[in-house]
C-alpha cells in the first residue's frame, strides 16, 4: 500500500474520532444544559454553592470554553466523574474492561472459526444437505435477538438443568484463588460465551459461503483440477485462500465491536463488564458514564475499521493501488 | 420492446407500458419463489393481527390496574390463553398489541431512513465537489460510529417515546441508503438520455423526477425491505435496555419486564417465549422476502 493511502486512512480515522468527540460533547449538552442543576435535582443549593460546583466541573464560561476544557481533560485521560458511584469514569470503565474482553473476545474468536468452517463447506458443495441446513441455521441465528437467546439458555441450562451458574463472574463469597478461581470463572463464562458465539456464527457463515460461491467459478480452480489435484487440495490451497479475504476484513471489523457488542447479553448474565455498566448508566441516567462509554465504544470501532482497511491493502495487492 | 413505434402512441403511454412489463416480470419471478411467498404470507398475517388487535383480545388485559383480580404468574390455558405475568396481565393481549408497536416502529423508521438517505444521496450526487465531499464525509462518520451505542446515547438524551425511537433508528441508519442512492445518481447522471433531456432544457428537478428516481426506486425498495428487520431488532434491543416507550406494550418491553420480574428464575417460560418467537418470525419473514426482492430487482444478484 502506498504511504499516501495509509496516511489518508489514518487521517480519516482521526477525523471520525474528532467528530465523535464533538457529538459526544454537544449531544449531552442539548438536553442537559446545566449538568449541575440535574445532578443535584431537588436539593436546595445556594447560588454560591452552584457557582462553586460549576467551577469544579469546568462548567463556567461559554459553551466553546467548556468544549475546550472537555477536550483538554479528555487528552489527559480524565473522563469525568460518575454520577452514581462518584468515582472517576475512567476507573469504572477500566474495571469493567477485562471481563468484557475475555467474554466477547472469546465468543468472537470461537464464532469466527466455526462460522468460517461452516461457510467453506456450505459454499463448496452448493445446495447440498449441509448447505441447506447450515444456511437455514445461519438465517435463524441472524434473526434472533441475542438477549432473548440468552434468556432461553439461562432458563434451560441454569434454572431447569442447573448445569451452569445463573450469573456473575464467580461464586458469591468465593475465596478461591489460583487455578480454582480460574476454573470457577470459566464455568461462569461458558454459557454467555456460548450464547454469543451462536448469535455471531451466522454472519461469518453467510459471508464466507457467498465468497466461496464467487470463487468456485474462477478459472484457476479449473486449472488446479486439471493439474490433477485432489478436491480437498483444490479447496484448501486455491479456493479458501482467496475466498477468505472478505471474511478477514469482516473479522477485523467485528473485533471493534467486542467492547460494545454484548450490552444486553452481559446484563442478563450479570457479567460485570462494559455492557452491564452501560445498562446501569442508562438506568441512572448517569450521563458522564454514558459519555465515556460511547467514546470508548466508538474509538474501538474506528480503530478496527482502520486496521481492517490497512490489512486489506496488505493481504490483497489489488486494494493498495487505490 | 421492439418494433416500430407508431406516432399515435404517446410517449407517456409507451413508458407506462414498458414499466408495466418490467413490474409484471418482477411479479412473475416473485410468484415462483415459494420461500419469499411464505415470508410475505407470514407478514400479512402478523399485519392483520396487529391491525385487528382490539377485536382479537381484550385490551383490559394490558393494564395492571384492570388486572388486579387476575391470578399472577398463571400458566397458559384456562381463562388466559398464554397465561398471565407478574401483575396479572394477559400475556396474549401483550403479544397481540406488542406486534403493533414492533411493526409500526419497524416501518416508520425505515420510511424515515429511506427519506433522509435518498435526499442526502440525491443532493450529494448532483451538487458540486465540495458539497458532495462534505456530505460523504458526514456519511462515512455515521457509518463508522457504532450503531447501537449511538442509538442508546441518543435515546437516553431524548427521553422515552415511540417517536423518539423512530427518530433514533433513522438518524443512525440513513448512511447506507445515502451511499446507494448517490452511487446510482452518479451513473445515471452521465447517461446519454439525461444529456439529451438537459440539452432540451430540462431542469434538475425534472431530471431527478423522471430519470433518477425511477432508476433508484427498485434498489431503494429492496434495501428498505431489508432495513425493516434491522429496525425491528433495534427497537427490541432499545426497549429491552429500558429505553422504549413506557406507555406502549412492545415485544421488547415484554421481554424486559419478564426479565426484570424474574420470569427466568420462576421458570415462567410463557411470559418470555411468545414475544421472542414473534420477533424471530417477523424478522425472518422480512429478511427472506427482502432478499428475494433484492434478487429480483437487482439482476446482478440473479445468478446466485
Amino acid at each position: 500500500m502506498r504511504p499516501r493511502v495509509v496516511v489518508g486512512k489514518v487521517v480519516g480515522a482521526i477525523s471520525t474520532l474528532a467528530f465523535v468527540v464533538v457529538v459526544n460533547f454537544f449531544l449531552f449538552r442539548i438536553v442537559n444544559d446545566d449538568p449541575v442543576e440535574s445532578m443535584f435535582r431537588g436539593r436546595n443549593l445556594t447560588a454560591e454553592q452552584k457557582e462553586r460546583l460549576r467551577q469544579q466541573f469546568d462548567l463556567d464560561g461559554s459553551r466553546f470554553e467548556q468544549f475546550v476544557a472537555y477536550v483538554r481533560e479528555l487528552l489527559s485521560g480524565n473522563l469525568g466523574v460518575s454520577l452514581q458511584s462518584r468515582r472517576p469514569v475512567a476507573t469504572e470503565i477500566a474495571e469493567a474492561l477485562w471481563p468484557t474482553i475475555a467474554l466477547v473476545g472469546t465468543a468472537t474468536t470461537l464464532s469466527m472459526a466455526i462460522g468460517i468452517w461452516i461457510g467453506i463447506r456450505a459454499g463448496w458443495r452448493r445446495r447440498s444437505r449441509f448447505d441447506v441446513g447450515s444456511t437455514t441455521f445461519s438465517m435463524f441465528t441472524y434473526s434472533v435477538p441475542d438477549f432473548w437467546l440468552a434468556m432461553l439458555a439461562l432458563g434451560l441450562f441454569s434454572v431447569q438443568l442447573g448445569v451452569f451458574p445463573t450469573g456473575g463472574i464467580e461464586d458469591a463469597g468465593s475465596t478461591a484463588t489460583g487455578l480454582a478461581l480460574l476454573l470457577d470463572q470459566l464455568h461462569h463464562m461458558a454459557l454467555p460465551c456460548l450464547v454469543l458465539a451462536v448469535a455471531y456464527i451466522g454472519e461469518y457463515a453467510i459471508v464466507m459461503r457467498s465468497s466461496m460461491l464467487d470463487t468456485v467459478r474462477e478459472d484457476y480452480l479449473q486449472l488446479a483440477r486439471a493439474k490433477g489435484l485432489r478436491d480437498v487440495e483444490v479447496r484448501r490451497r486455491h479456493a479458501v485462500r482467496n475466498a477468505v479475504l472478505p471474511v478477514v476484513n469482516l473479522s477485523a471489523l467485528n473485533f471493534g465491536f467486542v467492547l460494545s457488542g454484548a450490552i444486553a447479553v452481559e446484563s442478563i448474565f450479570s457479567w460485570p463488564g462494559l455492557g452491564q455498566a452501560t445498562l446501569e448508566a442508562i438506568r441512572g441516567p448517569d450521563f458522564p458514564m454514558l459519555q465515556g462509554l460511547f467514546l470508548l465504544f466508538s474509538a474501538a470501532v474506528i480503530l478496527a475499521n482502520l486496521v481492517a482497511d490497512l490489512l486489506a491493502g496488505v493481504l490483497d495487492p489489488r486494494v493498495g493501488g487505490r | 420492446m421492439s418494433g416500430v413505434v407508431r406516432a399515435e402512441v404517446s410517449r407517456r403511454a409507451l413508458a407506462r407500458a414498458r414499466r408495466r412489463v418490467a413490474w409484471g416480470d418482477a411479479l412473475g419471478r416473485l410468484r415462483r419463489d415459494r420461500l419469499a411467498l411464505a415470508g410475505l404470507a407470514v407478514l400479512v398475517l402478523v399485519a392483520l393481527m396487529a391491525l385487528f388487535a382490539p377485536w382479537l383480545v381484550d385490551d383490559a388485559g394490558l393494564d395492571a390496574v384492570d388486572s388486579l383480580d387476575n391470578p399472577t404468574w398463571a400458566r397458559p390455558g384456562g381463562d388466559f390463553l398464554l397465561g398471565t405475568d407478574h401483575l396479572g396481565r394477559s400475556v396474549a393481549a401483550q403479544f397481540v398489541y406488542g406486534a403493533r408497536v414492533s411493526l409500526f416502529v419497524g416501518l416508520a423508521a425505515t420510511v424515515l431512513t429511506v427519506a433522509i438517505g435518498t435526499i442526502v444521496g440525491i443532493f450529494a450526487g448532483f451538487s458540486g465537489r465540495w458539497v458532495d465531499a462534505t456530505l460523504m464525509r458526514l456519511t462515512d462518520w455515521f457509518l463508522v460510529i457504532p450503531f447501537l451505542p449511538l442509538a442508546i446515547v441518543l435515546a437516553s438524551v431524548l427521553g422515552r417515546g415511540i417517536w423518539n425511537i423512530v427518530f433514533v433508528i433513522s438518524v443512525t441508519s440513513w448512511p447506507a441508503t445515502a451511499r446507494l442512492v448517490r452511487a446510482q445518481v452518479l451513473t445515471v447522471k452521465e447517461r446519454l438520455y439525461v444529456d439529451r433531456a438537459r440539452a432540451l432544457g430540462a431542469s434538475r428537478a425534472h431530471v431527478v423526477r423522471r430519470h433518477v428516481l425511477p432508476n433508484v426506486t427498485p434498489l431503494i425498495l429492496a434495501s428498505a425491505t431489508l432495513a425493516v428487520p434491522i429496525s425491528i431488532l433495534t427497537e427490541t434491543t432499545l426497549a429491552f435496555l429500558g429505553l422504549g416507550d413506557p406507555t406502549q406494550p412492545s415485544w421488547g418491553k415484554t421481554l424486559e419486564e419478564a426479565f426484570q420480574a424474574g420470569a427466568i428464575g420462576r421458570n415462567a417460560w410463557w411470559y418470555y417465549l411468545p414475544a421472542g418467537l414473534g420477533i424471530v418470525t417477523v424478522v425472518l419473514a422480512f429478511t427472506v422476502f427482502g432478499r428475494a426482492l433484492e434478487e429480483i430487482l437487482d439482476p446482478r444478484l440473479r445468478e446466485r
